[in-house]
């Protein structure tokens, strides 16, 4: 009985052992740091080795096409200092950009930062600033939907 | 109606909280009357939130602009279907729809088992009505659909407010697909309460036999159904509408719906284990609570903005009201578990690698494993910024890396399985059922091998990889090296189960004279969940072979003036026109392009980029020519600025079809699973045989 439960216990290890294997690979391989504009500016030199994600919203009218690539600037409000920091992307994805990469857009950009300083990024996901922000803009307040 | 809507949600809470504790008090004093009363208030909670759930549905037909989420998700010019469908457009109104299914599923439940299980049953209402009570507090409290929209005047009194018309359902959402995948979704999702419910109505009542794993067979199965379905309409729709080209990105909320499908694909396997041979209660309790806690973490994960995703709906303040309701649930289950232990003991032990028992432990472990590794992925950003202080990300390679080894096991087992003996294969049954089937799957693979699928790259020695494993080799797997696997075993398991059919109808057409489609069929609806359990293997497979057709993927993008070609393998496109459209809702770039497939003209393509005027949003729509070998899928990405070229993008997806496909006749061989067995008539058949569908039948009563 024990030899036979030894073997289930083998097959199932090595199993579980090789997964984890490719799991921690393709974890090395796919890693990037989530930050925020700011966060990428206070990270200094490491930011240049890093693989990031960078978060921030595409400022109005920055969006110049140049065949393929797309350069465009996201911004990000700090929220204690209220000073706004910005970074310059260059899009250079095999993917069209997501249909909701506008101005004022919340910009996900994916990729590595150039020496020059700008961002280069192939991959970009992007969500529509949210309706809520422009109602208060207007003065129209609602009950309940804070 | 909102006044009616607001009662009816109110009296909702309190109907299914006395039928909570009508149930409870009533078993502890063993009084009848209290516990039918009980039950009779659970089919109360059902018409309630019922009432309310009609009620938010008129005022979004007669367009009530006074209610704030009809005005955020509706407009005056929307079509009637879409105004229906955007009551689950927004958070307050499909929170409301899942609890509204709840109780659907709860009356059912009651109902089907009226006089049945009499003491099971009160604790499955208890169980079923406190889920309830969360998702009617939630509507009630925290998320409410019938909150009125004010202004708040200078002098800070709130004035009613109704706006003109209300700011339109995401066009996104504007598709017949995305209109009917919610509510799939959740039919899938809340199904797995009933057996959640029974399992920890079993553990309450001691009665740990397999009962509530007969009873609630059936709804596990429409469960699993609906989850399925809804999963691939949702990869469908990101397919057709997107414009990125793939079905499946592995985004946090497509992995949110596939975490409790992996589980509750296990547990659907492995509760035959213990029908048959009283084996893995203890895991197939954790199994189904797993499933259920999964299916609240997935609408957790999609509502509360925990992790960031495309998709998922705005951050709001009822996350921790879910994550809540997930700890005091899972851990209340899994203490009941732990207590009740001693009345799970295993009825068998596991005797040999090599038998039916084994593949269905092996198919778990890999399930759990690929279920562990997309929680992993998914959950890493709030993982390590909690234990390092740093979000990190992980994508698509990541989970391709470890599932896509998985899914070629899991499709091996899915071959193997079935044919195995239970206790122990003998060598000899082994080389009877896989013999044909692994010499035509190898002389498959041989060929396509030949033909170039599969090879390995040999790569120069600064891009081998760090890892010492692919240092010794020389060479990464690449992916159409995994293809190769992934078609091989395909092969394997349709030869397998075609010949499952082709033994069982030439068996039973020799004995009883019917011709062999005659014998195929009626073998299928005698023994529906096997043969049923075979076609939706069957479906697997297509589905996989399509799944495979992904490492094959190419694209290329051009800039193209009227006139100008793009190649595309065998294809050639020529922009014929370009230009623009403007209707009422939007305005649109356009093109029109001819497609060749070796010179001769198959099909125009209209890619299209729309902007829509009321909510300023662009949208891709995307243009297919969709064959069994391949789909060309063409994008207008964009114009360039002088407006005179176009930037086409041209994608070349193999076998994306067979993905859709497959996943029909997965669906259908569940459906046949689902159909009661049909009697025999007059043939004399083996005891065993015999004895199997007794069982079979009194699980049905």
């Amino acid at each position: 009985m024990k030899r036979k439960q030894l073997k289930f216990l083998v097959g199932s290890l090595v199993i579980v052992l090789t997964l984890a294997y490719l799991g921690f690979s393709g974890y090395q391989e796919s890693k990037a740091y989530y930050q925020t504009v700011t966060e990428l500016y206070a990270s200094k030199e490491k930011a240049y080795e890093r693989r990031l994600k960078v978060a921030g919203d595409v400022v109005p009218g920055s969006i110049q096409r140049e065949g393929k690539v797309i350069n465009f600037v996201i911004s990000q409000e700090d929220q204690q200092t209220k000073k706004v920091q910005t970074l310059a992307v260059q899009y250079v994805g095999t993917d069209a950009p997501p249909d909701t990469f506008v101005d004022r857009a919340q910009a996900v950009v994916e990729g590595k930062l150039g020496q020059d300083g700008v961002f280069v990024a192939n991959k970009m996901q992007a969500k529509c600033a949210s309706k809520y922000e422009k109602e208060s803009a207007a003065g129209v307040k609602r009950n309940g939907a804070e | 109606m909102a006044q009616l809507g607001q009662f009816a949600l109110a009296l909702a809470f309190v109907v299914t909280a006395y039928s909570i504790v009508a149930s409870l008090v009533g078993i502890r004093f063993k009084n009848d009357k209290l516990i039918d009363s009980g039950r009779n208030a659970a089919v109360g909670a059902f018409v309630c939130v019922t009432t309310t759930f009609v009620c938010l549905a008129y005022l979004f037909i007669v367009s009530d602009f006074s209610i704030n989420y009809v005005a955020q998700h509706s407009n005056r010019d929307l079509p009637l279907y879409f105004k229906i469908s955007a009551i689950w457009g927004g958070q307050e109104g499909s929170l409301l729809f899942w609890g509204w299914i709840l109780t659907v599923y709860s009356a059912l439940v009651v109902i089907q088992n009226w006089r049945k299980h009499s003491a099971m049953m009160p604790y499955v209402t208890a169980v079923l009505m406190s889920t309830s009570l969360f998702f009617t507090s939630m509507h009630l409290f925290v998320a409410n659909p019938f909150n009125q929209i004010v202004t708040v005047q200078a002098s800070g009194a709130r004035v009613p407010f109704v706006p003109a018309d209300g700011e339109g359902l995401n066009p996104l959402l504007q598709y017949i697909l995305n209109a009917i995948h919610p509510p799939i979704m959740y039919l899938g999702l809340v199904g797995f309460a009933v057996p959640f419910a029974f399992a920890v109505a079993a553990m309450l009542s001691r009665q740990l036999g397999d009962t509530w794993i007969r009873t609630t067979r059936r709804w596990t199965m429409v469960a699993w159904f609906f989850l399925g379905t809804a999963i691939l309409l949702g990869g469908k729709w990101a397919y057709v509408e997107l414009g990125w080209g793939g079905f499946w990105g592995w985004d946090p909320v497509e992995n949110a719906s596939l975490m409790p499908w992996l589980i509750g694909t296990a547990f659907l396997h492995s509760v035959m284990v213990q029908e048959k041979k009283g084996m893995l209660k203890v895991w197939n309790m954790v199994l189904i609570i797993m499933t259920y806690i999964m299916c609240i973490f997935g609408t957790f994960l999609t509502r509360s903005g925990v992790v960031s995703s495309v998709h998922a709906f705005a951050q709001s303040s009822i996350g921790g009201y879910f994550a809540a309701y997930i700890v005091v649930a899972l851990s209340g289950a899994l203490y009941l578990l732990f207590d009740r232990l001693p009345y799970l003991k295993s009825e068998n032990q596991m005797e040999s690698l090599v038998s039916r028992e084994s593949s269905f432990m092996f198919n778990n472990l890999i399930l759990l494993a690929a279920c562990f590794a997309v929680f992993w992925g998914t959950m890493f950003p709030v993982i390590s910024e909690a234990v390092k202080g740093v979000k990190i990300t992980v994508s698509a390679p990541f989970f391709n890396k470890v599932n896509v080894p998985i899914a070629i096991l899991l499709m091996f087992l899915t071959g193997v399985g079935p044919l195995l003996a239970w206790r122990k294969a003998s060598t000899n049954s082994l080389k009877r059922n896989f013999l044909w089937p692994a010499g035509i799957a190898l002389a498959a693979g041989a060929g396509l091998f030949i033909r170039g699928v599969g090879r390995p790259v040999l790569k120069a020695p600064e891009e081998v990889g760090q890892s010492i494993l692919q240092k010794v080799l020389g060479y990464s797997f690449t992916s159409s090296f995994y293809a190769l696997g992934a078609l091989v075993v395909s092969v394997f398991v349709a030869v397998t189960v075609i010949r499952e059919f082709y033994k069982g109808a030439k068996a039973r057409s020799s004995g009883t004279g019917e011709n062999f489609l005659e014998a195929v069929v009626n073998l299928t609806l005698r023994n529906t969940r096997r043969y049923g359990g075979y076609v939706a293997h069957l479906g697997f497979v297509l589905l996989f072979i399509g799944w495979a057709g992904q490492a094959f993927t190419t694209d290329t993008s051009s800039e193209a003036a009227i006139g100008d070609t793009i190649a595309m393998r065998q294809y050639v496109l020529r922009v014929d026109k370009l230009g623009v459209e403007d209707t009422p809702n939007y305005s649109s770039q356009k093109a029109s392009v001819s497609l060749f497939e070796d010179g001769r003209k198959v099909a125009v393509l209209y890619p299209e980029r729309r902007v829509y005027k009321a909510s300023n949003q662009p949208t891709t729509e995307v243009s297919i020519w969709s064959t069994l070998k391949e789909d060309v899928y063409v994008v207008f990405a964009g114009g360039t600025r002088d407006g005179k070229k176009a930037i086409i993008q041209v994608y070349y997806n193999p076998l994306v079809m067979w993905v859709w496909i497959g996943g029909i006749v997965l669906g259908l061989g569940t459906l046949i699973a689902l159909l009661p067995n049909k009697k025999a008539v007059s043939r004399k058949r083996p005891r065993a045989d015999q004895s199997e569908e007794r069982k079979e039948a009194e699980a049905k009563v």
